[in-house]
């Protein structure tokens, strides 16, 4: 512990990361340029969450790492070891054990509560970049408040697929202010984004951007009257836990095209199972 | 309705030693309501240059010519595009218009272009290329494809489908055959009975004796005939 | 009655050179003025500064607005006039895919206007858009094709049809047929007579074609060097030119 400053960043950059967060949570949904430090993981690991996480921590903390709503993959234990060994926090994979979460692509499934922090690991903040590539055109985009050109994707997605196809980072308006990418989420955790008693921070490292949700903010997913915004999801119970509430993931467990549908968020799964529940995959009494 | 008093008109040619050319020199008169002109003169004696005046086709350098309460010399050009939209017609020579639009709807311009519905404009349109035998299969073509004699005709169609109060015909009978040279002729009759004031150049003097009240001699203001 | 564009003393400059220098002029409801001039004669650096894309060293461009009446463009905050150029105003670009998005749908294309201006009904939009493709031109089964899929004259159309679906007074046109085979170019033409005659459209438009600007266009200015030479009655300038430079430009071209 002696090698390293707490959480690894010195405390000038977490000045500066924290003056960025501030920032980000006085103007709800606006990205905040900060200086992204140069990380030991490469850009697309999650160097933007784990900054922001770095600049949050403080030695009493609690901390969670989910990726793709899972505590076990590789980029989720080598970020809770990082944080471990540079910080010395306590780690926990129970979602309201932890004070600060971070995750990649997912808002886990047990509502969280006030006091708690949602770190997001962000590739492009930039909910107008595949639209329109020069940053100096949507930052006067934001500032003049010029999102048309949103929708001229979910029209092309109803175009072109008959309904809004857009299944995961969709976009929403904050505040009725800021069109924001909420990182790509699936579009089911969207309504989650909004009114959270937790506040929510966005950390992109290779973009050098940083925005937030503080809690309770309004967060209105883009559609049209006519193509109402649909938080969808595979249509079944979970094989392990049989809860038809969560975000599945669809597993091929043989070479026949066998297939099982389990919760996307491992700690949710186990503890339903730890309750008793079970799905028709794993004893089957739970089948709904 | 149409007045000119003491009007001329040089052509500087900036290109060929700045050489000035006097051809219209001190012109005056007028012609009323009903009335129909002829400007006669040789060949080259400015009868087509006067007319384009008074079209303002060729800006003029001194004098006044009013059409009705306009004074075309001195008049902004969205007032000459106005006049010309809704008081003064003119009936070239030479068709001039978009390629590919088609005969019906070339004749029908002038009527839409004064706010006429497209029904209204079209059925006059109809009425008038009957009356000058366009046959009915080339109505929905280009006339730039025609023959010179039909394009003519197609011209004069389009010149006579709003009910101009004062109108510039220029040769309005040329390359006609006797049938259509009188259709022609009574519309001109028609116009003049409505109170059409019409200045015409005429070569084909049996038209020019039945339609025109007077005849004016440009060449008597041409100075370079004159000499 | 009040000009809907009143230009006055507009000046730009590029270092030493004079891109174009004290043009004034105004331009009245319904009319299309031409701009005509040779390569550098300081006519699209002139559209430019009038259509807000170029800041002039000094001038006025004077718009009759909807709500307030005549208002200085250049003096106006950026907001407004950008969204000026999303409502009353429209630039057609010579090359097409300037003024398209490529990787847009025609139908996206065309409805970008309307969702930038609020609408937010997916039929209603797709309705509007598949209206504009047939006024012109564009076959309607076309709707959800790229514009690369399309022909140089059909790109051409598009951007007309995504710039007028708005309904502006005002069309600022850079070339427009510029690069068209003739044939298109008629075609174009036509349509574009058509449409300012039916929405009452004001348009300025910047060519060095003069038969471009003989059929389409009411008024004309010729600019040489940064500065209007002669401006008139487009017959009248193309007819009887009175300049020297207006003299030679018409009789450099073949007849037209």
């Amino acid at each position: 512990m002696t090698e390293y400053n707490f959480a690894y960043l010195d405390e000038q950059t977490k000045r500066m990361i924290r003056r960025a967060i501030l920032k980000g949570l006085a103007i709800p949904g606006y990205q905040v340029p900060f200086a992204s430090r140069e990380m030991p993981m490469p850009y697309g690991w999650g160097t933007g969450g784990v900054q922001v996480s770095a600049a949050v921590l403080t030695p009493e903390d609690t901390f969670k790492v989910i990726d793709q709503g899972a505590d076990d993959t590789t980029n989720a234990v080598s970020i809770r070891t990082f944080f471990e060994r540079t910080a010395g926090v306590n780690t926990t994979t129970t979602t309201s054990d932890a004070s600060v979460i971070q995750t990649r692509h997912r808002i886990p499934e047990e509502p969280l509560s006030a006091g708690q922090i949602l770190v997001y690991q962000v590739p492009i903040p930039e909910p107008l970049r595949f639209l329109e590539p020069r940053e100096s055109e949507t930052r006067k985009m934001h500032s003049l408040e010029e999102y048309g050109l949103m929708h001229v994707k979910l029209y092309e997605d109803i175009s072109h697929h008959g309904h809004i196809a857009t299944s995961y980072a969709y976009p929403v308006k904050v505040e009725g202010r800021y069109v924001m990418d909420p990182s790509p989420i699936p579009k089911f955790d969207n309504p989650k984004l909004g009114d959270m008693a937790a506040v929510q921070l966005f950390g992109a490292g290779r973009e050098q951007r940083i925005y937030a949700l503080p809690p309770y903010t309004q967060v209105v997913s883009l559609d049209f009257d006519d193509h109402p915004f649909e938080a969808s999801k595979a249509g079944h119970p979970c094989g392990m836990c049989g809860a038809i509430d969560s975000y599945l993931d669809e597993l091929i467990i043989d070479d026949a095209g066998g297939r099982m549908f389990v919760c996307s968020d491992t700690d949710y799964c186990e503890a339903r199972q730890a309750a008793g529940h079970m799905g028709k995959d794993n004893g089957g009494k739970d089948a709904a | 309705m149409i007045d000119l008093r003491n009007v001329s008109k040089t052509f500087t040619l900036h290109n060929q030693g700045s050489a000035v050319i006097e051809v219209i020199n001190d012109v005056s008169f007028a012609v009323a309501p009903g009335e129909c002109v002829s400007l006669t003169g040789a060949s080259g004696a400015g009868k087509s240059t006067l007319m384009r005046m008074i079209y303002g086709n060729y800006l003029t350098q001194a004098g006044e010519i009013r059409i009705g309460d306009v004074d075309l010399v001195q008049a902004a050009p969205r007032e000459v595009i106005a006049l010309r939209r809704e008081v003064l017609g003119y009936v070239s020579q030479f068709l001039r218009v978009v390629p590919r639009v088609p005969t019906l709807d070339v004749v029908a311009e002038p009527l839409r272009a004064v706010g006429g519905t497209e029904q209204d404009a079209q059925a006059r349109a109809k009425v008038l290329l009957t009356q000058l035998n366009i046959p009915q299969r080339l109505w929905s073509l280009s006339p730039t494809t025609f023959s010179g004699g039909e394009q003519q005709r197609v011209n004069i169609a389009r010149g006579f489908a709003h009910p101009y109060p004062a109108m510039l015909l220029d040769e309005p009978t040329a390359s006609l055959d006797a049938a259509n040279r009188e259709v022609v002729l009574s519309l001109i009759e028609d116009a003049k009975a409505r109170g059409a004031a019409i200045i015409g150049i005429f070569h084909d003097e049996a038209a020019r004796a039945r339609v025109c009240d007077s005849e004016i001699d440009v060449s008597r203001f041409t100075p370079g005939v004159a000499a | 009655m009040t000009p809907l564009l009143s230009v006055q003393g507009i000046s730009k400059r590029y270092g030493t050179h004079i891109g174009c220098t004290d043009v004034s002029f105004d331009l009245y409801p319904g009319e299309v003025m031409g701009i005509v001039g040779e390569s550098g004669s300081g006519k699209s650096t002139l559209l430019n500064c009038m259509a807000g894309h170029l800041t002039p060293d000094g001038g006025q461009v004077i718009f009759d607005t909807r709500t307030d009446g005549p208002r200085d463009t250049l003096t106006m905050s950026e907001p407004e006039r950008r969204m000026l150029g999303r409502t009353d105003w429209a630039f057609v670009h010579q090359h097409a895919r300037d003024g398209l998005r490529m990787g847009v749908s025609a139908g996206g294309n065309v409805g970008e206007r309307l969702m930038a201006v609020g609408e937010r009904h997916y039929g209603d939009i797709r309705d509007k858009a598949t209206d504009w493709l047939g006024r012109v031109e564009i076959d309607a089964s076309r709707v959800d094709d790229r514009p690369t899929t399309f022909s140089g004259g059909m790109q051409q159309r598009l951007q007309i049809a995504r710039n007028l679906v708005t309904g502006p007074r005002l069309v600022f046109m850079d070339e427009p047929t510029g690069g068209l085979d003739v044939s298109v170019q008629a075609r174009l033409l036509d349509l574009l007579r058509g449409l300012v005659r039916d929405m009452g459209l004001s348009a300025i438009i910047v060519t060095h074609d003069l038969a471009v600007v003989r059929l389409l266009a009411d008024r004309l200015m010729v600019m040489k060097s940064g500065r209007v030479v002669e401006a008139g009655l487009t017959d009248q300038v193309l007819d009887d030119p009175q300049h020297a430079y207006s003299q030679l430009l018409v009789s450099s071209v073949l007849q037209v």
